[in-house]
């Protein structure tokens, strides 16, 4: 038995060791994604969009001859790993870029690392800190959280309602959310009455928002991803709670209506517009891209494509451009991406500068509305 | 409006405590049958879920037919889980079961993301999803449902382990499985049962908290450590006693969310556990026992 | 106590040549870590495996090591090298008080104690953001310095990390086989034995709960200087588990065990990265059959297994 299982190790090892070993290829880009792990959500539609567009990029014939090919390793949302598999990338693969990592967190560790090696990093993470201040060779698609709540807060503030409770996770992401809309509650003459949180995998948050519900709130905020957003929507009907309720682009997917069932109805949230794609005006610059993200990605993985996906799809989109420019290093590939102008892209349009590695403005989000079980965009 | 706020905590409370009480019960019965602490626990409790999920939605049973059988292949999957892990174990020291049961725990994981996927899935509730008024209170159907099967688990539960054989013969392994054994009781046999029955348990509680609380592939790491907790405040007693300890469990958070501060919610709830630990090591309502040299 | 000195300078003498064998690649960087979870795998294996005593809340420890260290670094500007000690002495004292109540209790109850205050301790990580930053972690902690050296590189940072492991290790070998170390032994065995024979059971069970705290924040503070960002996500109850974990897969009481446990729980995912979905299956699979086939162990697991294979091969060249 004991033999059998040593021998079994040591295919496993074997096996590891053949795979490790890449035919040659012009272009290398590694990506970090937490494909595993409670930030799957965000992992697992990046790396299928990804894979999905650099596989379309070399059907096509590649980027000005080049193929490009994709290194993606699982961080499991986990810090540590993401820093180890950071270094994996730029010192045994070999990358001239990298794509992710999927949380704020990861994102943070690896910044170090990258900045120490000279690599170009395009954050998949929404975290503002992630580009404020610049970091030289840090660059983000995702969208700052200042913009989603300033959407909701612009909302509150034309029709006149300026006392609300917040309710946020209790990781990185609410964490992110809820220094927000603290912060920006002053500029549009909003108060918080109520400051809550709860726990990613907490099952109950009636009493939160009973709390809330006893107090002088006219709306409620909510800043947290699946599932819990869908619970404290049905929480809060359970509770009888009538004022208004806004979500975060946390849960900006069908899967949140799929989840919180009849409550999800009326609930108003920032999304980014790949959601109302088909919604959207012929005139606006983004619909060209958004249409084929959202065609291409039903065709590959018979799902719809979301926002975190389109983070990824950006970015691989970001790098392409840049080498279309004539970038192939490490170093040119940043000066370019540093150039890109009016790129519109899934997450909005992007306008990079030396002064702002963030590049959207806030445009890039929609507030939407829940109604019939699918999404309209408020106007 | 004090008083229904009050009022409204302690019902969310008694809701999730009855089932961290009966994921407890189950830590217990595998606890008293052979001493081992199964941290696979909670994967059962995901499993109750996902199961009915499968024979709800992908074969399309009413949920009466899909509930028994997500139950009897939970019950299958307790089974394989102690014939195929913890049997062949040659030295069964506390502390090699408890890697053993992580090992298991992290298997069972791993196979129910490739099988089901990361996503999180919603169950319908048993019987609609109007709220019930309650003094100024509101639950949900659903809330009902877990209250009375949490009471028919704990009555079946007593009748089973004091007026049948095997469940006497189970309770005479955990007072002491050698005298047990020299007696005749078929004391590897027990460790099945307690496994099948605690697996049993398990997808019970998934099951029927589900409908309020969705469930996906990692649900049951947290619950499984809360009802860990209930068992200890039961005094890994396999009744009453650890439901009990899953109420206040249960009733302690939901006050500490809504009345001192939702961020610390768990950390009330642990550091009030550590008092009673402390104070009564043998759990809230156990006597004091001696530890054997 | 010679054969144990050769040990421990061969093995040293391994971790000093190692870097010639990697060359700089990412194996270096994950075998600073391996370095890290070393000193914290010995640091539980006082506990556990000398003393008998579990643990579900060390990666609290940890954290604290890390936190006092980042804080004190990155916000108020101190000298790495005197936040180091200082954490260590805040852990120390903070565990010796907690220990006090805690250590009475036994088996289950002990690791439901010490669980709980490792979720209390993440929790706070957690909940205080005007401090340690919140969930989204804290950053700008610096490199450490020493002699105009900073320790920025993966050599640098393997070096620093593995002089520390090498104390470390020296320190639990010595203690092991020292007055102390047999005490702990009588402890583990049976307590009220080595009650009847003198030992302070109980003040010896804090003192050494507290000086495997203690290895756990120095640990924390290396962790710190090295990553320069830290979150409260790697120091939660899992990480606790894994901790675990590693002590028991390398050797219940063996300090040379606790380096193979870190080494391998460190190194097989990376092994397993292969296999892509399918890591976390045999990663569960992997750990149950370590425990079935090598219930002592690797330490203890790896040389049964040469001898069976040398018994082997001289059976069949017998026949």
């Amino acid at each position: 038995m004991r033999i059998r299982f040593v021998t079994f190790m040591t295919m496993v090892v074997s096996l590891c060791i053949t795979t490790a070993s890449f035919a040659a290829a012009p272009i290398k880009i590694g990506a970090l994604f937490a494909i595993t792990g409670p930030a799957a959500f965000l992992g697992e539609p990046e790396r299928n969009t990804a894979k999905m567009v650099v596989d379309e990029i070399n059907k096509a014939g590649g980027v000005k001859g080049h193929l490009l090919e994709l290194v993606a390793y699982d961080t499991s949302g986990d810090a540590t790993k993401a820093v180890q598999l950071a270094t994996r990338l730029i010192k045994d693969d070999k990358v001239v870029a990298i794509i992710g990592p999927s949380t704020t967190g990861e994102t943070m560790a690896v910044i170090p690392v990258v900045e120490k090696d000279h690599i170009p990093l395009i954050s998949c993470s929404a975290g503002s800190k992630i580009t404020d201040p610049v970091k030289h060779w840090v660059f983000k698609t995702a969208q700052n959280d200042t913009l989603a709540v300033g959407k909701i807060y612009e909302y509150l503030q034309r029709h006149k309602q300026s006392k609300v409770a917040i309710l946020t996770v209790s990781d990185g992401f609410g964490a992110s959310g809820r220094e927000q809309l603290k912060a920006q509650a002053g500029k549009y003459g909003i108060s918080i009455v109520s400051d809550d949180t709860y726990g990613p995998k907490d099952t109950d948050m009636t009493a939160q928002l009973t709390k809330i519900r006893g107090s002088q709130a006219q709306a409620i905020i909510c800043w947290g991803t699946n599932p819990g957003p869908a619970l404290i929507a049905k929480n809060a009907r359970q509770l009888g709670i009538r004022i208004p309720l806004f979500m975060s682009h946390g849960v900006s997917s069908k899967k949140f209506i799929e989840l919180a069932g009849e409550a999800a109805e009326g609930i108003r949230l920032p999304s980014g517009k790949v959601l109302v794609a088909d919604m959207l005006s012929k005139s606006d610059a983004q619909k060209k891209s958004l249409m084929a993200f959202v065609k291409d990605y039903n065709n590959h993985y018979r799902a719809e494509g979301d926002h975190f996906g389109g983070h990824a799809w950006d970015a691989v989109m970001l790098i392409k451009t840049a080498v279309e420019q004539g970038a192939t290093s490490a170093a040119s590939i940043r000066d370019q991406l540093e150039k890109t102008r009016n790129f519109h892209g899934i997450g909005g349009t992007f306008n990079y500068s030396a002064q702002d590695h963030a590049g959207l403005g806030k445009d890039a989000f929609v507030l939407v509305e829940v109604k019939n079980k699918d999404w309209v965009i408020v106007k | 409006m004090l008083f229904d706020q009050i009022l409204q905590y302690c019902l969310s409370g008694l809701s999730t405590g009855a089932i961290y009480g009966l994921i407890g019960v189950g830590f217990s019965i595998i606890f008293n049958a052979t001493g081992i602490i199964n941290f696979a626990q909670g994967e059962f409790v995901m499993l109750g879920g996902m199961l009915t999920l499968l024979f709800l939605e992908t074969l399309a049973l009413p949920l009466w037919a899909a509930i028994p059988c997500a139950i009897a292949a939970s019950m299958v999957a307790g089974l394989l889980f102690e014939r195929l892990a913890i049997r062949p174990l040659r030295q069964p020291t506390p502390i090699n079961l408890v890697i053993i049961t992580i090992g298991g725990s992290i298997l069972i994981r791993g196979l129910a993301m490739l099988a089901w996927g990361k996503d999180t899935h919603a169950l319908p509730p048993f019987s609609g999803n109007d709220p019930i008024s309650i003094l100024g209170a509101t639950i949900l159907p659903q809330h009902i449902w877990i209250l009375v099967v949490t009471v028919f688990i704990v009555a079946v539960n007593r009748f089973y382990f004091y007026h049948t054989i095997s469940g006497k013969a189970m309770r005479a392994c955990a007072y002491n499985r050698r005298a047990a054994g020299l007696v005749g009781i078929d004391v590897r046999r027990m460790v099945l049962f307690s496994f099948v029955i605690s697996s049993a348990l398990g997808s019970i509680a998934g099951l029927i908290v589900a409908p309020l609380t969705m469930t996906s592939y990692d649900v049951g790491i947290m619950l499984g450590l809360k009802g860990f907790c209930a068992a200890i405040i039961g005094g890994m007693s396999s009744g009453i006693a650890t439901v009990i300890g899953g109420l206040l469990l249960g009733i302690l958070e939901s006050l500490g969310a809504g009345l001192i501060s939702s961020g610390y919610k768990d950390a009330i709830a642990f550091i009030i556990l550590l008092l009673i630990l402390v104070i009564r090591p043998q759990g809230l309502f156990g006597k004091a026992e001696s530890e054997r040299v | 106590m010679n054969r144990e000195l050769l040990k421990f300078l061969a093995f040293s003498a391994m971790v000093l040549a190692a870097p010639l064998y990697f060359k700089g690649g990412y194996l270096m960087n994950v075998l600073v870590f391996v370095g890290i979870y070393t000193m914290l795998a010995i640091g539980l294996n006082l506990l556990l495996g000398y003393a008998g005593q579990i643990s579900l809340g060390h990666a609290g420890f940890f954290g604290m090591g890390a936190y006092l260290s980042g804080v004190l670094t990155a916000t108020y500007a101190w000298n790495p090298w005197l936040a180091m000690p200082l954490a260590a002495a805040v852990v120390g004292v903070v565990a010796f008080l907690i220990g006090l109540p805690i250590l009475k209790l036994k088996g289950h109850y002990l690791a439901m104690a010490t669980l709980g205050l490792g979720i209390i301790i993440y929790i706070v990580f957690n909940e205080t953001i005007d401090l340690t930053g919140g969930p989204s972690g804290l950053s700008g902690i610096p490199y450490l310095e020493l002699g105009g050296i900073t320790f920025d590189s993966d050599v640098k940072s393997y070096y620093l990390v593995w002089s520390f492991a090498l104390l470390v290790i020296l320190f639990a070998v010595n203690l092991a086989n020292s007055r102390v170390g047999r005490a702990l032994r009588a402890v583990h065995d049976s307590e009220v034995a080595a009650r009847v024979m003198g030992v302070n059971a109980r003040l010896l069970k804090v003192q050494i709960f507290t000086l495997s705290a203690v290895i756990c924040s120095l640990a924390g503070s290396l962790y710190a200087h090295t990553m320069t960002f830290i979150a409260p996500a790697s120091f939660g109850f899992n990480f606790s588990v894994e901790l675990l974990t590693m002590v028991v897969i390398g050797g219940l009481g063996s300090v040379y065990g606790s380096f193979l446990g870190a080494a391998l729980l460190t190194l097989l995912p990376e092994f397993l990265r292969a296999a892509q979905d399918y890591d976390i299956i045999i990663y569960g699979a992997l750990l149950m059959l370590m425990v079935m086939f090598m219930p002592g162990g690797l330490v203890r697991g790896i040389p049964d297994f040469f001898k069976m294979v040398i018994k082997g091969r001289r059976g069949a060249g017998n026949a």
